[in-house]
């Protein structure tokens, strides 16, 4: 019989308790958190666990909430299980002023370069990755460009008119 | 013979009109000998035998290919010679968005080219970064290389390019041959921060 999300909400609550929390099923998909530091405990049980077998990383990416206090980053992973083809997103928060995560590039080989992208558009510091720098953008940026406090626009240009774009 | 003909009144190829020579540049001439300055015939020779590089790499460059084919034919200017290697280069035709990730490879194939060279800026990005205002575009390739020609457009028809190009053989023949040992040239390198 295949997996249902019930199940794997029940499996996750007895190993962890009330460590995992929020869960939620937008447009059916299992969503759930934990603490920052507990991010690998959980992709490990995810990935050990002979019934959940969620074992491919389809998806590592960041979001920055500013107006989350002490919780403005979230790091989301997509993970799926091939077997019973149903897919789970499970998140973890960690404050701006210190964005230490635990990397999982050992645990999914996948997980490096999308770490890496976290890292170059949001600035989330990934402990223990092996190559942590920019991958897509020029090196000698000096920011996270992503995160909300930068706008979306080139603020080097000088010859932009902001009236002439509806924005003076 | 087809079995419809739509052009009724076919008009008899000629010729005669069909081959077009360039104007000889203003100077004095009789049997046999012909005076004119020399920056006149250098810039005669050169403007109608430009090297293009195309640099393409975006919908700026789909419209460039149409520029060099048959229907729009780039190689009635002399320009029918597209090269891949910069070291042969006359004109660096950069269409596209430039990313600033890109921007050094832009310098590079610029520097690579031998003087004299010129550079013109094919479409809304390559001129001034276009839509793109954004941090990880070139907000214009001037930026990084001085340029000749901007042609404007989002992007421009294979006429406006086809301008613009004539727009460079336009600069290419009125060119002074001491303008790149000139000071205000090197001023304008040393901008750039090219010896």
């Amino acid at each position: 019989m295949s997996l249902h999300n019930e199940q794997i909400k029940n499996k996750l609550i007895n190993k962890f308790g009330d460590v995992v929390a929020n869960f939620e099923e937008p447009y059916g998909m299992l969503t759930f958190e934990a603490p920052t530091e507990m991010n690998l405990k959980v992709l490990q049980f995810l990935y050990d666990d002979e019934e959940l077998k969620f074992r491919f990383l389809t998806d590592l990416t960041a979001v920055h909430y500013p107006e989350n206090e002490g919780k403005e980053l979230a790091v989301v992973y997509q993970l799926h299980n091939l077997v019973d083809n149903i897919r789970i997103r499970f998140k973890v928060f960690t404050p701006v002023a210190k964005p230490d995560v635990f990397t999982a590039s050992y645990l999914f080989s996948a997980a490096n370069w999308m770490e890496r992208e976290s890292f170059d558009f949001y600035g989330v510091n990934f402990v223990g990755h092996p190559n942590l720098k920019r991958i897509l953008n020029v090196d000698e940026m000096t920011y996270f460009p992503l995160r909300k406090e930068f706008p979306l626009e080139d603020q080097s240009r000088i010859d932009k008119d902001d009236e002439m774009f509806g924005r003076g | 013979m087809r079995p419809v003909r739509f052009n009724i009144h076919p008009k008899e190829a000629t010729t005669a009109t069909a081959v077009s020579m360039v104007e000889a540049p203003e100077g004095y001439g009789g049997e046999g000998f012909f005076t004119a300055k020399l920056s006149d015939v250098v810039g005669l020779a050169r403007k109608n035998s430009i090297w293009p590089l195309p640099f393409a790499t975006s919908c700026c460059g789909i419209e460039f290919m149409a520029t060099a084919a048959a229907h729009y034919d780039l190689a009635r200017f002399g320009a029918e010679r597209m090269a891949f290697t910069p070291r042969q280069c006359d004109l660096l035709m950069v269409m596209g968005t430039i990313a600033k990730k890109m921007g050094p490879v832009v310098k590079q194939v610029y520097l690579q080219m031998a003087e004299p060279r010129w550079v013109i800026a094919v479409g809304a990005c390559a001129s001034s970064g276009g839509i793109f205002d954004t941090y990880s575009v070139l907000q214009g390739i001037d930026q990084i290389v001085p340029v000749d020609v901007y042609v404007p457009g989002c992007p421009p028809r294979p006429e406006a390019i086809l301008d613009g190009f004539m727009k460079v053989q336009e600069l290419v023949g009125l060119e002074s041959i001491r303008r790149r040992n000139s000071q205000q040239y090197k001023a304008l390198m040393e901008s750039y921060g090219i010896e």
